[in-house]
């Protein structure tokens, strides 16, 4: 019996498939998770509109998601600009702890009374920081060709428990009592936030480097130099490019901005550092990247979008009682549905009429 | 016994088939009859490769049916049409270089033991070996093999495994004169045995002599299928371009100006580390075009590359007008004026992904005014590439469109636009013909004599000698990354004894041969 339809690869994708195609999928998602949660008897219906209500529904749902957008975008661009040049950064997340250290580091030991001049402190050192991180990992791909997929990853873990060992030792706060934090920073130090809500002056930040990196790739040689080595590494070369030297830069560039990200989180949220602070967003940030197709503009929406996600979720914890696993369980749902019909963008199949 | 004559080996009966939007086959008929050779003719795009990945079980036609000895065939895999007795020859080789001889020819038969029967393996090579003239020793590695035995093991597997029919795509693009009449010896001896034979080119004086039924194909569609003695050269352009096309090269005589390149023994390695080009001096000077003649894979490549800085070069000098260029970077030879058109479009001069205007600044983004301090100007650029698209003949439904939705030629056309608009100095041109289609070639060969007019120094780095010979005004002849041999008027050479170059043998001075002696 021979197979009656066949995958063909997409020679060109039509426009109204980059939104229908997710649009799509999502909804698949939904009609897949509303069989599990009608085995967790939960009405699904209510369960959704719970979940939307608590994420868009009203004033605060919105700045909350949005407190969730601002890590994402900045990630997101931070990974973005490193995928752009096909070089697999997928250590943003301890390219924000290192950017959140660097920030408490500087709190502790290099406190002035200036909120301006100790939170610039504060942002360049992150910079530093989350950049050194990364472009380690980029100078050692540039000079002995080292899979920067395997060193960013194992990076991660370490600049992890690299915090757990200040947080749970030399950094507590004695006035803790045995909590593992640090002490809180000084007013000066705390990032501003607007009206009564969470949302904090990094918003400012998420979407200026977003509008930046919109004029880098689009207006300036290196954003064109970076572009190219990404489509074509020997074209790269052959245009007199040094792709070795923009590795490196490219990755300390891309761990800055993640570096960014770590410090508003300190300093805009929870104005101490507490392990597992980040909560993930630097991997979050890899499907926010690919979802918006490195687009930086996109990457502002696609972050709003993840990030009501997973505000929603919480509601689901909150106001259904469900459990945390089953709510990630719903989440991964939608990001694998989403991520899986890309194929559907890069091929087609094409069903055989006829027969022997 | 006389129907048996009478049915065709293969019959191909309206084979039609789409990618996306455009059709490469339409309602094709061919076949091919035991002992014979059919020649499918035409110019890249025609449909030639896409037929025979259909006969060879790479793509299903979309409408049409393959008979072969009369019984229907569908095939989903090279495997399935090797079984019914159809081989395939690639023009790239599908050997597994660190294996042996006899063990390329047995891998992948089906009910293999697990133990493999060398002995009898090595002795029905040595069978088929002495029927066709394939000398190849079997217990050989392929990687050790020249390409000429390395075709030969590629024939060998297809008859190992029974195949009646052979395709043969573009076999004799990598064959020395000499090696092609070898070739041929054994098409002879295939067809004489009963077998039927593809044979793929686009090098006329070849068809004319092997064939005995040619087949044109033009977008598509076939234009006729004629007896091989009837062909003539002309008739042939014609029916496959579609227009009349003008063989001779108009060539300005010229008194060849300042040197501007000059190599002195230069040494440089390969991709894999081993030794590429050896020793290798030359020199170019202003309006003349230097000619490098050789098989593919003898350096020719490694050469331009370390001509234009994109190759470190171990030992020796590279100067440009005097200037020692040796060890500089690549964007030093860029900004001396140096341009490359490399052999590989797609893969090294363009970015596919990346439209017209992007793949312009490819190669301009540095300089004034397509750059204003970090800043690309875009409007500069856009307007110097739709320059190049107009002089240049480029069609193309804009300037927005990624170039990989481009035909070869167009592509080529583009970035030879890109390569010589910026009035360069040395021109490095490999292969600038390759694969394109006659009409293209045309062109690009009028460009680079324009070019050589304007007083530009040419490198020409070809393995189609014909085109070397028409348009050189010296010949080098390269070998393993030698220079073999320089020939002072390329039109008066023998082909005979370009041929014993390009296999190796250095033609030595008149004196030094008597002194030998």
């Amino acid at each position: 019996m021979k197979p009656r339809f066949r995958i063909e690869r997409r020679l060109e994708v039509p426009s109204w498939m980059n939104w229908s195609i997710p649009a799509g999928a999502v909804a698949v998602a939904l009609a897949a998770g509303a069989v599990l949660l009608s085995f967790l008897g939960v009405s699904p219906l209510a369960a959704y509109k719970a979940m939307v209500q608590g994420s868009l529904g009203d004033a605060w749902g919105i700045s909350e998601t949005i407190v969730k957008a601002i890590p994402l975008t900045l990630a997101g661009l931070a990974v973005g600009l490193a995928f752009t040049m096909v070089v697999w950064n997928i250590g943003a997340e301890g390219q924000i702890v290192m950017g959140a250290l660097a920030a408490v580091a500087v709190v502790r030991y290099a406190f002035v009374d200036n909120s301006l001049v100790i939170l610039s402190l504060m942002f360049l050192a992150a910079c530093i920081a989350g950049g050194l991180w990364a472009g380690f990992a980029g100078f050692l791909k540039a000079r002995w060709n080292v899979n920067e997929t395997i060193t960013t990853l194992m990076m991660n873990y370490i600049a992890i428990l690299l915090a757990d060992y200040f947080i749970y030792g030399p950094w507590r706060d004695p006035s803790s009592l045995g909590f593992p934090m640090t002490t809180p920073f000084p007013d000066a130090a705390r990032l501003p936030v607007l009206g009564g809500t969470r949302v904090h002056v990094g918003i400012f930040l998420a979407i200026g480097l977003a509008i930046l990196f919109r004029v880098l790739y689009r207006w300036t040689k290196w954003g064109f130099e970076l572009r190219v080595i990404g489509n074509n590494p020997n074209a790269a070369r052959y245009a007199g490019i040094n792709d070795l030297k923009n590795v490196v830069l490219a990755m300390f560039l891309s761990g800055a901005v993640a570096g960014i990200a770590g410090m508003t989180e300190v300093a805009g949220l929870q104005g101490r550092l507490q392990p597992g602070f980040s909560g993930g967003y630097g991997f979050t940030a890899i499907i926010v990247a690919w979802l918006a197709r490195l687009n930086p503009m996109a990457t502002i929406l696609v972050s709003f979008l993840l990030g009501a996600l997973l505000v929603g979720g919480d509601t689901l914890q909150v106001v259904m009682r469900l459990p945390l696993a089953s709510v990630q369980v719903l989440q991964g749902l939608i990001l694998f549905c989403v991520l899986g019909a890309e194929f559907f963008r890069n091929y087609r199949i094409v069903f055989i009429r006829g027969g022997e | 016994m006389e129907s048996e004559r009478q049915r065709p080996l293969v019959q191909m009966l309206g084979i039609t088939k789409s990618f996306a939007s455009v059709r490469a086959n339409r309602g094709i008929d061919f076949d091919v009859f035991a002992g014979e050779v059919h020649t499918l003719l035409g110019e890249n795009g025609a449909g030639k490769s896409t037929l025979m990945n259909i006969l060879n079980g790479l793509y299903q036609p979309d409408a049409g049916s393959i008979r072969v000895k009369g019984r229907e065939c569908r095939f989903s895999s090279p495997r399935e049409a090797i079984a019914a007795g159809i081989g395939m020859v690639h023009q790239h080789f599908m050997l597994v270089p660190v294996l042996t001889v006899w063990e390329n020819l047995v891998m992948g038969l089906p009910g293999l033991k697990a133990v493999l029967p060398k002995r009898d393996v090595i002795r029905k090579i040595g069978e088929l070996s002495d029927r066709y003239g394939l000398d190849v020793e079997p217990e050989a590695q392929v990687w050790q093999l020249s390409v000429g035995e390395q075709q030969r093991v590629e024939i060998l597997k297809m008859l190992y495994r029974n195949a009646e029919v052979l395709v043969l795509d573009e076999p004799t693009s990598v064959l020395t004169p000499q090696e092609v009449r070898r070739l041929f010896d054994t098409i002879r001896q295939m067809t004489a045995e009963g077998h039927g034979v593809v044979f793929i080119s686009h090098k006329l004086d070849e068809v004319m002599e092997i064939s005995d039924r040619i087949t044109i194909l033009r977008s598509g569609e076939v234009v006729e299928t004629l007896p091989g003695r009837m062909a003539t050269r002309e008739m042939l352009a014609e029916k496959m371009v579609g227009r009349k096309i003008v063989f001779a090269v108009d060539k300005a005589v010229l008194n060849p100006g300042d040197t501007v390149l000059e190599a002195e023994g230069i040494c440089a390695l390969n991709d894999r580390g081993l030794p590429a080009i050896r020793n290798l001096s030359l020199s170019i000077r202003e309006g003349e075009i230097l000619g490098i003649a050789g098989i593919a894979g003898n350096g020719q490549k490694e050469l331009c590359e370390a001509l234009t800085g994109l190759r470190p070069i171990h030992f020796g000098r590279v100067l440009l007008r005097g200037k020692d260029m040796t060890g500089r970077k690549p964007m030093d030879f860029l900004q001396a004026g140096v341009s490359y058109i490399p052999a590989d479009r797609k893969g090294t001069g363009l970015v596919g992904a990346m439209n017209l205007r992007e793949n312009f600044a490819l190669k301009n983004f540095w300089r004034k005014p397509y750059a204003r301090g970090p800043f690309l100007s875009w409007e500069s650029i856009a307007g110097e590439t739709g320059r190049i698209v107009e002089r240049f003949g480029v069609s193309a439904p804009g300037l927005g469109i990624p170039v990989r939705n481009l035909s070869g030629g167009n592509q080529q056309r583009l970035m030879l636009g890109r390569e010589l608009s910026g009035t360069p100095d040395l021109i490095v041109a490999m292969q600038p013909t390759w694969g394109l289609d006659v009409g293209a070639t045309e062109f690009v060969r009028d460009q680079l004599l324009r070019q050589r007019e304007r007083g530009a120094a040419v490198l020409l780095v070809s393995e189609d000698l014909e085109e070397v010979l028409a348009l050189s005004d010296r010949l080098a002849v390269i070998h393993k990354g030698e220079i073999m041999g320089m020939v002072e008027d390329p039109r008066s050479a023998s082909e005979e004894e370009l041929g014993l170059m390009m296999a190796g043998i250095r033609r030595e001075p008149a004196i030094e041969g008597e002194k030998a002696r």
